[in-house]
């Protein structure tokens, strides 16, 4: 009996141990990742970075143009996709509960977030950048829009779902139509959650490298001509990491740095002020 | 209006009723359609995907047939292309990436749900799940420039001289220490899908009655009793379907593995062994593909990929399906 207690109470205690070296694991990888942005990605930050285009190898410069491009990137991404994704959320949260249709969109949509993002490159390669003979921004948009919309859609219908019935119903009791009703008092009441799942959008779209190699491309010069390859941060930090020479590669940690700062401090900024509850992207 | 369709008070996440015809103004029949075509279009998106994918590997299996699934050979010179290699790696990638990150998962998981206090559950939580925000590329930088150089200068030797020596699964570990290779790209990926594991299983673990667990507590079961021989055949299937959740990221990520695989076209039986997936292949060659049957062979390897991915995706779904039924 006890030679049993003791081999069960040290299993016990053998397999909690790994428990919390695992958790331990994972926290130190993440604070590794983050170290080593900091300390090489530091060396590289300047006000050179901010200022000058993406240089030749070899010579110093900075990402002034990716930086803009990788916004414009987004910006559109999510211009596009947001209202795609609501609008579909509000269907399945506010119509229909349990069509066919809106059961089919559920389940392909949760199989679309996990999709591997380099298919959406492709696909939109196929339908955006094959009948026009040229890479583009608005390519790239399309796919980072097309990664946005199934999180845009999973935050918004779980966010309407919560809005309690009763607003509903006494919108509907002083005689709002159902439209107005859905815009002026479920919207209004699920405002914040809507916005915390774009938000979450963004952050996931503002460091997808795979889907941009063959719709944007990449651009050593400025551009703001959205029919014409456009510089980014993701695919610079590809190439430039990549590459043999010390210049580049500084400059790839430094955005790399960048970019991840920006991710996460979005991330932490919509949990510590929106996110009461639990989010999944 | 619609007061009578409208459903009376009802569960939190409950029914809401459906518009009626004749009840709806211009407003409400434009609002509706837009609402609805939104819908559709994202069912549209993915007949979309696999369309484009079929149109755009048709000439790789009209030139190859299907030959292109037997072929381990992949010359752009002779225009050979088989789907071999890629598919070997991305499958040995992914499986390494579960049988290292499940039990991490697991064991945070348990330090979440049972063991931390309950101050401690949100940040370590919230830590966890920044794991999943970082960018795969910067997985990639991380993975090529810090974990290669440690993997190569400890891991690799050590395994080397240990499982190395012993026969038939020494095979698996033996070869020159590249540091890029199968197992580094396995290990990184291990590292990427574990927040997604733990944050569903952490969900699905919540599902269990209390009265389960603290019955089995009350009878003097250890914590890792609990979890073992209560919690886990209780949320069995849920768990497999995170699992296959995990997996299905990890047969699609690009950019880390393309970083740390080592992207050499070839099938060794050493894990040690640069090699290459599907997705890091299309990443590289993408876009220096000339010729139709050559990009078109990197649409087919895109389609093989949707169909692996979709199948796992289908399936972790149907598994979590149950799980869907109990917190919605």
């Amino acid at each position: 009996m006890i030679s049993l207690y003791r081999r069960r109470r040290f299993f016990n205690y053998f397999n909690m141990t790994a428990s919390v070296l695992a958790t331990a694991l994972g926290i130190f990888v993440l604070a590794s990742i983050l170290w080593t942005l900091i300390s090489y990605g530091f060396r590289g930050l300047s006000l050179r970075m901010l200022t000058d285009m993406t240089p030749p190898p070899g010579s110093a410069g900075g990402v002034l143009n990716a930086i803009s491009g990788s916004v414009v990137l987004t910006a559109l991404g999510i211009a596009i996709g947001a209202p795609i994704g609501v609008l579909a959320g509000t269907y399945l949260a506010e119509y229909s509960e349990r069509g066919k249709i809106a059961e089919a969109t559920r389940f392909i949509n949760d199989i679309l977030l996990s999709a591997p993002s380099i298919l959406i490159g492709l696909f939109v390669y196929e339908i955006a950048v094959l009948p026009t003979h040229h890479f583009s921004a608005w390519a790239g948009a399309i796919a980072l829009a097309l990664i946005a919309i199934p999180v845009i859609v999973r935050t918004s219908e779980d966010m309407l779902r919560l809005v309690p019935n009763d607003l509903r119903e006494a919108a509907t009791a002083l005689g709002a139509p159902r439209w107005k009703m859905i815009v002026q008092v479920s919207y209004r009441a699920a405002r914040a959650g809507i916005l915390t799942g774009i938000l979450l959008a963004l952050a996931r779209i503002a460091g997808e490298t795979a889907p941009l190699l063959f719709t944007v491309l990449n651009n050593q010069f400025w551009s703001s001509n959205l029919d014409a390859p456009m510089a980014n941060l993701p695919v610079v930090i590809f190439q430039f990491a990549l590459s043999p020479y010390t210049d580049w590669q500084q400059l790839a940690w430094a955005s790399a740095l960048l970019i991840t700062a920006s991710i996460l401090g979005l991330n932490i900024f919509v949990r510590l002020t929106l996110g009461k509850r639990e989010k999944r992207s | 209006m619609a007061v009578a369709e409208t459903a009376s008070a009802r569960p939190r996440l409950g029914r809401i009723a459906k518009p009626t015809v004749g009840s709806t103004t211009l407003g409400d029949k434009v609002f509706f359609g837009l609402t609805y075509s939104f819908a559709a279009f994202v069912l549209l998106i993915l007949a979309g995907i696999l369309l484009s994918l079929v149109i755009g590997s048709w000439p790789a299996f009209k030139e190859l047939g299907l030959g292109f699934f037997t072929s381990a050979s992949w010359n752009p010179v002779t225009e050979k292309f088989g789907a071999v290699a890629p598919v070997y790696g991305t499958l040995v990638t992914s499986l390494i990436a579960l049988l290292v990150g499940v039990p991490i998962s697991l064991g945070i998981v348990i330090v979440l749900t049972e063991l931390a206090p309950v101050w401690l559950r949100r940040p370590i939580g919230t830590a966890i799940e920044l794991l999943a925000a970082i960018p795969s590329i910067i997985y990639g930088m991380w993975g090529l420039f810090v974990f290669v150089p440690f993997y190569k200068a400890y891991i690799q030797p050590a395994l080397g001289s240990t499982l190395g020596k012993v026969p038939i699964v020494g095979a698996l570990f033996s070869g020159p220490p590249f540091g890029v290779g199968m197992l580094t790209a396995g290990l990184i990926l291990a590292i990427m899908i574990l927040p997604f594991i733990a944050a569903v299983m952490r969900d699905v673990f919540e599902t269990v009655p209390p009265l389960l667990r603290e019955s089995a507590y009350a009878l003097g079961a250890t914590t890792w009793e609990v979890v073992w021989h209560v919690i886990l055949p209780y949320t069995r299937t849920s768990v497999v379907g995170a699992v296959m959740l995990g997996l299905g990221r990890a047969l699609g990520e690009t950019m880390a593995v393309t970083f740390v695989i080592g992207n050499s076209n070839e099938i060794s039986a050493s894990l040690f062994m640069p090699a290459t997936t599907i997705s890091a292949t299309i990443a590289n060659e993408f876009t220096e593909a000339v010729g139709d049957v050559y990009s078109s062979s990197l649409i087919a390897l895109g389609l093989t990929l949707f169909l692996i991915t979709f199948v796992v995706l289908v399936l972790a779904k149907l598994m979590l399906r149950q799980l869907a039924g109990k917190v919605r």
